[in-house]
């Protein structure tokens, strides 16, 4: 296929996944916000949020002081903002417009509509009126989005690009998730041991911004603790938002596209993966989790890139 | 001024034969079930996302500078006869206008002749002097043609078809045709069954035909492209729809390149040869290598690879020569010249303003004529006289007094009209016809074409630029 419809319909994916990841997150927030707490927490809580997608200095160019109210203005309407839901979406759309022709009618339709309906919701007062149901819509608009793509589109390489599309952006917005939550606890994280339910709100979180909270449960039976929940989003491999996940799906698709899996793409995820599936959490810990995500996130940049150049923008 | 209408006899309430049958169905039809089905339309549309984009024009709605082109429910119909002697006088145009650019790039016989005045071509910004002497497949230059055909009643109040522009270069609207179409059987299938309608669908199979049948001799299996300017052109829907439905790749020009006269396409896995372009994009903008230097929508050495017979283009490049609205009065004589025929399809009446006479006649009467500008296009630039005000007759005196070689004078037509739904209910409209014709080694056409209305009450302008929109066109089969 034309490498600028790869390259359109792996973004087109990408920022669709974008769009819910920051739905998730803005969710979370605003449910947890809604608990008791100290202001400085609830502060704390909405910085993190901006710091995850290193938007913090432009938030503050634009709003200042960091209010609830703002920071979700920020980060749905606001259009200076690249990674606003509402840009994230206008963007999915712009790209599937541009290879229409390449999708089936359904994925087109569904992509057109929800900017339609965006922009009809967002001339409402929904969003402040009930955050928690825009959000739910933001997410519906998603789930319909990768099931009519899977449920429609021929199995070749335009599904196969929009699917990496898909999993990088996945892999890269749990990492950056996980980051911010686990570094909020300051010093370490197993928290402020002498706040339990604060430590049992603020894991709980985490797990309900990637629908993994009863999923946790079914696998440990067992109490949160901070240990098991980074396992779980870093190295279980039947949890659809893990990174381990996500890298298999990267890898699969890479494979997919590539003739002879040997490009540079595909080695580099191909390592990736494996260092993914033959760690330990205990072993990553010691290295330190930060340290850990950050390196991760370098790699899954470097591999965004080079598909890019291998496949997309060749020169 | 005599009136004619496409569904009612002259000045009465009687339908016309062809129009029976719907008639009486129409008027059995609930007033708010027919507005119910116009929403459903909108809506449609506007998921479906048939779009066209607006120059220098901008929503704060968020759909940016698309808009729909309104579409009327109220067909337009024409009887099985009619479109025969339409047809034949389609086939005829086209294969005189495709042997006369193939003569105007090789002996100019036509020049030589004295039929058609040299300096008209070779001084025409439109005459391509990089095409003389390249031989194009099937001598076949103007490939896809969307001719402009407008009826209008003579002195006995005759509905009587003229040719108002032949479209040689890119014509769009086939897929408002097509669309259109989809959309009428989707709202009204009980009509199909009342109605012998004949279908259209497969036009984008004749398409795609006409393009494998005009690659280079050279392969056996060719890729097609469809060549865009990209989607904020203002027929990108189309462009998408059209090579969706042949099953082609939609191509910007900096998805390809050539090396060594043959052209490829940037592919994911490397380079892929490429045989046939059907271009949308205008003769200027091909080639910054050729034409414009400071193109960004075509390919550098498009040209070379095209004259060196590597790769087809379609249509051809240079067809403006054919088109050009100084051109359009020698038509007649070329069917006659080229064919040894009597043209069936009429001209309207053309006033050419660079001849003294023309010039004197048109200052005198510019109240009652339309002019153009000979190179304008999409209803921009015109005078319609009877519909102006006395400042802009006075600004078109002037302009033509400076330049009078830049226009074009004609009679103002009576443009036929259809009923039509506005906002007070049904009422008269006046529409056009753009059949799309496809010439490889025969002539052929799907029945049909689109239908433009003049949405606004009394209007002769159909362009969707100007506020015109859309009915289905239905050729009735006996």
């Amino acid at each position: 296929m034309l490498s600028r419809t790869a390259d359109h319909v792996f973004w087109m994916s990408r920022y669709t996944e974008r769009a819910e990841n920051t739905a998730r997150m803005l969710d979370v927030n605003y449910q947890t916000s809604l608990l008791p707490q100290s202001t400085a927490v609830a502060e704390l809580g909405w910085q993190g949020l901006l710091k995850i997608s290193e938007l913090l200095p432009a938030y503050q160019g634009l709003y200042g002081e960091v209010t609830p109210q703002r920071v979700l203005q920020f980060m749905v309407r606001e259009e200076q903002n690249p990674s606003s839901i509402i840009s994230c979406l206008r963007a999915a759309r712009e790209n599937a417009r541009a290879v229409r022709g390449t999708l089936t009618t359904e994925v087109w339709e569904t992509q057109n509509q929800t900017w339609l309906e965006l922009n009809r919701l967002l001339a409402t007062d929904m969003l402040e009126r009930d955050p928690g149901q825009f959000f739910e819509w933001v997410k519906f608009r998603s789930h319909l989005s990768r099931g009519v793509t899977v449920g429609t589109m021929l199995v070749d390489e335009a599904l196969y690009f929009m699917r990496l599309g898909t999993f990088l952006e996945r892999g890269d917005n749990t990492a950056r998730l996980l980051d911010v939550k686990f570094n909020a606890v300051d010093s370490d994280f197993y928290g402020l041991a002498s706040d339990q339910e604060y430590d049992f709100y603020h894991w709980s979180a985490i797990l309900r911004s990637v629908s993994g909270f009863e999923i946790y449960r079914r696998v440990y039976r067992n109490v949160i603790q901070p240990d098991r929940v980074a396992e779980l989003l870093v190295l279980r491999p039947d949890i659809p938002r893990s990174l381990l996940s996500c890298m298999n799906e990267v890898v699969n698709n890479l494979d997919a596209v590539c003739e002879s899996s040997s490009c540079l793409s595909c080695r580099l995820a191909g390592k990736l993966r494996a260092d993914l599936k033959f760690t330990t959490i205990d072993e990553i810990l010691k290295q330190g989790l930060h340290a850990f995500l950050v390196q991760f996130l370098e790699q899954i940049n470097q591999i965004g890139a080079e598909i890019s150049r291998e496949f997309l923008v060749p020169a | 001024m005599l009136k004619y209408d496409e569904m009612y006899e002259r000045g009465t309430e009687a339908l016309r034969t062809h129009y029976r049958d719907y008639g009486a169905w129409l008027s059995q039809q609930d007033e708010t079930a027919m507005r119910a089905r116009r929403d459903e339309a909108e809506v449609i549309f506007r998921r479906v996302g048939i779009t066209f984009a607006v120059y220098g024009d901008k929503d704060e709605d968020g759909a940016g500078t698309e808009r729909l082109i309104p579409f009327d429910l109220i067909p337009r119909i024409i009887p099985a006869h009619e479109w025969r002697e339409l047809q034949k006088g389609l086939v005829q145009r086209v294969n005189a206008l495709n042997r006369f650019l193939h003569d105007i790039y090789h002996e100019q016989a036509i020049l030589k002749a004295g039929i058609v005045p040299s300096e008209q071509i070779l001084q025409n910004s439109q005459f391509r002097p990089e095409m003389m002497g390249v031989d194009v497949p099937n001598q076949v230059y103007s490939m896809i043609s969307g001719v402009d055909i407008v009826r209008a009643p003579d002195g006995q109040g005759n509905g009587q078809y003229y040719v108002l522009e032949d479209n040689l270069r890119v014509p769009s609207g086939v897929s408002y045709m097509l669309e259109d179409r989809k959309m009428m059987m989707r709202l009204f299938p009980d009509l199909f069954r009342l109605n012998r309608v004949a279908p259209i669908a497969h036009y984008p199979d004749m398409l795609l035909e006409s393009l494998r049948a005009s690659a280079p001799s050279t392969t056996d299996n060719p890729t097609v492209v469809v060549l865009t300017p990209g989607m904020y052109n203002s027929a990108y829907f189309e462009h998408a729809f059209l090579a969706q439905q042949m099953g082609v790749e939609l191509v910007e020009g900096k998805d390809l390149f050539v090396d060594q006269d043959q052209v490829f396409m940037r592919t994911t896995r490397g380079p892929r040869k490429v045989d046939v372009i059907y271009r949308r994009v205008d003769d200027d903008f091909l080639d910054p290598s050729t034409f414009r230097a400071d193109s960004t929508l075509g390919c550098a050495g498009l040209m070379k690879a095209y004259k060196a017979g590597r790769v087809n283009i379609c249509n051809a490049v240079g067809t403006g020569i054919a088109d050009d609205k100084s051109i359009y009065p020698y038509v007649p004589k070329m069917i006659e010249f080229y064919l040894g025929e009597k043209p069936i399809l009429n001209n309207v009446p053309t006033f050419m303003c660079r001849v003294a006479e023309d010039l004197q006649y048109t200052l005198a009467h510019l109240s009652e004529l339309v002019v153009k500008e000979v190179h304008g296009a999409g209803g921009y630039g015109m005078l319609v006289g009877p519909m102006a005000s006395q400042p802009e007759i006075e600004n078109f005196r002037q302009l033509l007094t400076a330049h009078p070689e830049r226009y074009i004078a004609q009679p103002t037509l009576s443009l036929s009209t259809c009923p039509t739904y506005v906002e007070s209910g049904i009422a008269p409209r006046h529409i056009d016809l753009r059949p799309f014709v496809l010439s490889g080694k025969t002539v052929q056409m799907v029945p049909g074409g689109l239908t433009r209305v003049a949405l606004k009450e009394g209007s002769l302008v159909v362009n969707s630029s100007q506020g015109g929109g859309t009915k289905d066109t239905w050729i009735l089969e006996n």
